[in-house]
């Protein structure tokens, strides 16, 4: 398509790779469902190859902070900037140019394609993503299903596939939102294996994630939501001795 | 002679072509209404005056410009799809966010202000446009005469129907439609265009009522109103076949125009309605039609 063209030659789009700068950074972000003020001043940052997750109790702005990211809600104040792009102003569709992927809670599986046409569909965003036959490597159970329809696997090869598909545009952010939420355990540990590997890979992701034991070993640093704003901040050192006041926080 | 239940051969087959030339008009136009529905989930109730306007285009083209048939079969779906594309961006995507009766609605003003409007310059009587030189004249199939434009009209319709399924049931671009008319703001996430594909879905399905239209043209009498008689058989076309599926309506489209057909040669005085019987049939049987998903 046109687009993957223009997303080359605009300079503005143009990949930055320096080790260590900011992938993601947002700045008093404020996100409104119609007359609905949800988030009130989020302000967290992600350095590049990091694994952060926003943790939080049901209601907390975790999902519409991904979503807001994506402008997939209402109004949104405040700043983004993605990759030293600022993208508040800009459209829906040129965000994931920037190299992000986006996997939504409700895994968004199409059920008018097939798995094989299910992992092809998102375009490519970056070149250097992975290819069909790495995605299968990695996912063998979706190449056994490749001509199955998407919506008839199984939840957690849906997941799978949700994860998948995002892999293959060469995108470098990725937004994962509650990834292990009604899965078997036998499936998060699986999950939690590909993570490691997109990590070696040099992958930023940011994780929403409910299920806390998962994603304390993964994790670089954790972002703890309350209210529609980011409460506390707390890296994987820190942890051991923080751990009762976080499960204070999350009511667990 | 061969008789059929009573019939001459000759004569059940002439009727049957009659219906499958309908058929074939019925499934082009429910085919666009389909494609549209998906994606905009608005029913285009200027479907009929789009395909009025191909006729009209045509006409008018060869009246005025000289310019012929075959050229105006290619030229015409643009030239009209581009007035779709025009709809959308400037009417359409304006109260895209609203209930999808006010697009109903609108395109249903649409309809009457172009069919007002040609009504007011040409009348309604109609006019003929000639069969293309290349195309006159028929074949002795044996069993019977058939029409060379007749024929080449179904072959046509039939290639662009399969055309359509083709490009939207294997492609990656059909892709696209199929996925953005399940969740369009995921597809956005993706990097998708959505309004973009919106705006284009609209001008393709807004062509296909236009190529209908001039391949009509040499047919039926080419009249203003001659869209709205059309539409509200297709409509009952489509909702016999269930706006869930392309080859659903292209289906329901030439079997529907059989049924009238047969019905012609049987029991003539219901040719009209036999249709619309069939609809409450399907209603009552199956609600989302034959091809529906049931909801």
């Amino acid at each position: 398509m046109s687009q993957s063209a223009e997303a080359v030659q605009d300079p503005a789009l143009q990949y930055q790779d320096d080790e260590g700068a900011e992938m993601l950074r947002v700045s008093d972000l404020h996100a409104f469902y119609g007359e609905s003020h949800i988030l009130h001043g989020v302000d967290f940052d992600v350095k590049r190859g990091e694994l952060v997750t926003l943790l939080g109790r049901n209601g907390a702005g975790r999902s519409t902070t991904l979503k807001a990211i994506m402008n997939m809600v209402g109004r949104r104040t405040g700043s983004i900037v993605i990759n030293g792009n600022e993208t508040l102003g800009m459209p829906p569709h040129r965000i994931p140019r920037l190299g992000i992927g986006y996997c939504p809670e409700e895994r968004g599986i199409f059920a008018s394609l097939d798995v094989e046409e299910n992992l092809l569909l998102p375009p490519t965003v970056r070149s250097g993503g992975m290819d069909l036959d790495e995605i299968y490597a990695m996912f063998p159970n979706l190449y056994e299903r490749r001509r199955s329809q998407g919506t008839r696997l199984s939840g957690g090869e849906q997941q799978m596939l949700a994860m998948a598909r995002i892999l293959r545009t060469g995108a470098r952010l990725l937004l994962l939102d509650e990834i292990t939420e009604g899965l078997a355990p036998v499936i998060v540990q699986a999950l939690g294996e590909v993570l490691v590997k997109l990590k070696a890979r040099g992958m930023t992701i940011v994780l929403v994630e409910q299920n806390f034991r998962f994603a304390a070993p993964l994790a670089d640093r954790h972002y703890v939501m309350e209210h529609g704003r980011i409460i506390e901040q707390i890296s994987a050192a820190e942890l051991p001795s923080r751990r009762e006041h976080l499960n204070t926080l999350l009511g667990v | 002679m061969t008789m059929i239940f009573g019939v001459p051969l000759a004569v059940f087959m002439g009727q049957l072509m009659l219906g499958l030339i309908n058929g074939a008009f019925y499934a082009l136009l429910s085919l666009g209404l389909a494609v549209i529905f998906g994606l905009l989930k608005i029913i285009n109730f200027a479907h009929g005056a789009q395909y009025m306007l191909g006729a009209f285009a045509a006409l008018l083209g060869l009246q005025y410009l000289g310019i012929n048939y075959w050229v105006a079969l290619l030229l015409v779906p643009l030239v009209v799809g581009a007035l779709g594309v025009v709809i959308e961006r400037t009417l359409l995507r304006r109260i895209a966010h609203l209930d999808h009766l006010y697009g109903l609605l609108l395109t249903y003003g649409l309809a009457l202000i172009f069919e007002g409007t040609l009504i007011n310059f040409f009348g309604v009587s109609g006019s003929s446009y000639p069969v293309p030189e290349a195309l006159q004249g028929g074949v002795n199939l044996g069993f019977m005469f058939l029409p060379l434009y007749r024929g080449w009209v179904l072959v046509a319709a039939l290639v662009v129907c399969l055309g359509t399924w083709f490009m939207i049931e294997r492609t990656r671009l059909g892709a696209y439609l199929r996925a953005g008319t399940e969740n369009p703001a995921l597809m956005q996430a993706f990097g998708v265009n959505v309004p973009q594909l919106i705006t284009l879905t609209y001008g393709f399905g807004v062509a296909l009522a236009a190529f209908a239209g001039v391949l009509a043209a040499p047919l039926y009498p080419v009249s203003p109103t001659m869209g709205s008689s059309l539409l509200i058989v297709v409509f009952a076309v489509v909702v016999i076949g269930g706006m869930g599926s392309i080859l659903g309506a292209v289906l329901t489209g030439l079997g529907m125009g059989l049924v009238e057909g047969l019905t012609k040669v049987y029991y003539p005085e219901a040719a009209n309605t036999v249709i619309f019987l069939v609809m409450i049939l399907v209603l009552m049987l199956r609600p989302a039609g034959l091809f529906g998903k049931e909801a």
